[in-house]
């Protein structure tokens, strides 16, 4: 903890070393209240003005912070827009909820999302940052173990609950031609680990961790922070495009396991399949079923381009990454 | 719900946890197997495997999930056969040169052993000793323990990225051009190569990697087809649906232990544009097959007889 603690603090030094001047315009960020959006806004507003966006309050806010609760799809985040000097965008307020409608995560996540796009280019904001992810690739027996930024999006193909997540990433690819004066950046990072309540990171807190008999597929993952400090490297100017996140090197699935040190279920995947169904169906689970093939298939990412474009270098390693999962759940 | 799944846990790890005797005796076995691959190769296998050059992570596997451990036992199976059953003769293994290598070889016999043999004699008789990479059919990779042990045991899927990765991490990798079609010929087609694909060319010019031809004697005759039945094939969603009447006898199931021969000729090396006409490719791959069908003619000359 001590050492996480340290590099940490050397990361803030280092990132505030990079950007000596301090600029005028703020930075909004959708989906503030969510772990992710608390943890990028505490690095962001040391340096640089912050407004956040998001239905939910914000209770533990830091003073400088502009909070805004407002729904994306409401014509008063245009105000949000009017009244702030707006230098660039980070999109988080992606919903990823399981058990909402589907009618609910269309809504939200991308009749939302093409308001917020509306009023980046009615504004003239020079960045927009948007975090997709890795699972728009999704877990295919026939995919390359490293999966480059150009790869189809077939994340959607057996799941089709993530197709609006292929649709937010597909309409922020969109700009690339619509809009070219605005510099935008779709970071795609793999499994996302931490105090963050992701269904990778819930996963790995079961007990016994559940998985399928006879796969045990190489895995990448990514600590919380490596990816605020991602978000942090692609708001500088000139950087544009997509880049896959990923963390420490990969490994199989069962060293995750082991690093935890939990109990194994081993369950052939017909069972599995089953068995899950029925959970899900009886509301006792928040796993979807497809989401068995995240722990069959691999579906890495080939983060060349981050490492040397971005400069990104993941700064916790892989048993920091993996233990997050249990520190303090807030 | 959460203390049944606990409960089957439980279970699960005390079967995983064997008592003392079984231990002992996966222990015994354990020993007399790394014995026998000792034997096989005549050192130690771990002092060999320290001289393969590799990308190992802290994990203790490479990025495509290859595990040496896992291996070891892959390669005493396959080293019994290399050794012991089919004796195979290796010619020419010093020409495979260091460094990045496309083994183009070719196909046959129905059952790939021909590829487990150039992997064997890449690692036990070669100097360093390397371990060959292949490329498997996706659906391999979808069918459980199967694609556990082929990622283990350093096979991965068929697609191009993982070709030219492997490639760029200064890997051997081995592709049969024939495909499907060179495995499953009948026995009066032994020997001629059938038509083979332009990828691997490609692929070579692409990525700067010299093309080491390889040809392997003996493999046709292991099991004698007679016929394929393409239309049963079809219907059955196999490649090839060989008639094999050895299958019937009793023990027949088994290959013939013919002698193997495996020649390696000297490198070739193209350079060119990778995405030229097919016309262009196909005058270089033409090359590589007649480099192939020489070496395989000139085996099959030198050969007293197919089982000694």
């Amino acid at each position: 903890m001590a050492a996480a603690n340290a590099t940490r603090a050397s990361r803030g030094k280092r990132a505030r070393a990079a950007s000596p001047t301090p600029r005028a315009g703020a930075v909004l960020v959708t989906g503030v209240c969510g772990r992710l959006g608390k943890g990028l806004v505490r690095v962001l507003h040391r340096e640089r003005r912050v407004v956040g966006v998001d239905r939910r309050a914000f209770a533990d806010k830091p003073k400088d912070i502009e909070h805004a609760q407002v729904d994306l799809r409401r014509t008063k985040l245009k105000d949000v827009f009017r009244n702030n000097e707006i230098e660039a965008v980070v999109h988080l307020g992606v919903m990823h909820d399981p058990r909402a409608s589907a009618a609910d995560h269309h809504s939200w996540n991308v009749a939302g999302f093409s308001k917020l796009l509306e009023y980046v280019s009615q504004f003239h904001v020079p960045k927009l940052v948007v975090l997709s992810s890795a699972n728009v690739y999704g877990p295919q027996p026939s995919n390359p173990q490293f999966l480059g930024e150009d790869a189809p999006l077939l994340g959607g193909q057996n799941f089709s609950d993530i197709r609006d997540l292929v649709e937010v990433d597909m309409l922020a690819q969109s700009f690339f031609w619509k809009l070219p004066e605005t510099e935008t950046v779709i970071l795609r990072p793999v499994h996302i680990l931490g105090r963050v309540h992701n269904a990778p990171s819930n996963f790995l807190r079961l007990n016994p961790i559940l998985t399928v008999m006879g796969f045990d597929p190489m895995t990448q993952v990514v600590h919380q922070s490596d990816v605020v400090h991602a978000i942090d490297l692609a708001l500088r100017p000139g950087i544009r495009g997509i880049f896959n996140l990923a963390g420490p090197e990969p490994v199989p699935l069962s060293t995750l396991i082991k690093i935890l040190g939990r109990q194994r279920l081993s369950v052939p995947y017909s069972l599995a399949r089953m068995a899950l169904r029925r959970l899900w169906s009886l509301r006792l689970t928040t796993f979807p079923p497809p989401e068995l093939d995240h722990i069959r298939f691999v579906c890495m990412v080939d983060d060349r381009r981050a490492r040397q474009i971005l400069g990104f270098t993941p700064g916790m390693s892989l048993e920091e990454t993996v233990r997050s999962v249990d520190l303090g759940r807030w | 719900m959460v203390t049944a799944s606990r409960a089957l846990a439980r279970i699960d790890s005390a079967a995983r946890a064997a008592p003392g005797l079984l231990r002992r005796v996966f222990g015994v076995a354990e020993q007399t197997l790394d014995d026998l691959l000792d034997r096989l190769m005549g050192e130690s296998f771990d002092e060999r495997l320290q001289r393969v050059p590799m990308a190992l992570g802290a994990a203790g596997v490479d990025p495509f999930g290859m595990d040496p451990q896992w291996a070891k036992y892959a390669l005493t199976t396959i080293g019994l056969l290399h050794r012991r059953y089919f004796r195979t003769e290796v010619h020419g293994i010093e020409n495979v040169p260091e460094g990045r290598i496309l083994l183009v070889a070719n196909h046959s016999g129905q059952v790939p052993i021909d590829g487990a043999l150039i992997g064997a004699s890449m690692f036990m008789d070669a100097e360093p000793p390397r371990i060959v990479r292949a490329m498997v059919e996706k659906w391999a990779v979808s069918l459980p323990f199967v694609s556990l042990l082929f990622a283990r045991v350093g096979q991965v899927v068929g697609v191009q990225e993982n070709a030219k990765r492997l490639l760029d991490q200064g890997e051997a990798l081995l592709v049969f051009p024939e495909g499907a079609k060179g495995i499953s010929k009948t026995f009066d087609k032994r020997y001629k190569l059938s038509e083979f694909g332009l990828g691997f060319m490609r692929l070579a010019i692409e990525t700067g990697t010299p093309i080491v031809p390889v040809a392997v004697v003996g493999a046709e005759e292991q099991y004698v087809s007679i016929a394929n039945v393409e239309t049963l094939a079809k219907l059955l969603r196999m490649p090839a649906f060989p008639i094999i009447p050895q299958l019937l006898l009793p023990g027949g199931q088994l290959p013939l232990p013919t002698k193997y021969r495996i020649w390696f000729g000297e490198p070739m090396r193209f350079t060119g544009d990778p995405d030229d006409d097919d016309a262009v490719m196909d005058e270089k791959v033409w090359l590589v097959k007649q480099t192939i069908q020489s070496m395989l003619n000139r085996g099959l000359k030198e050969r007293a007889h197919i089982f000694w």
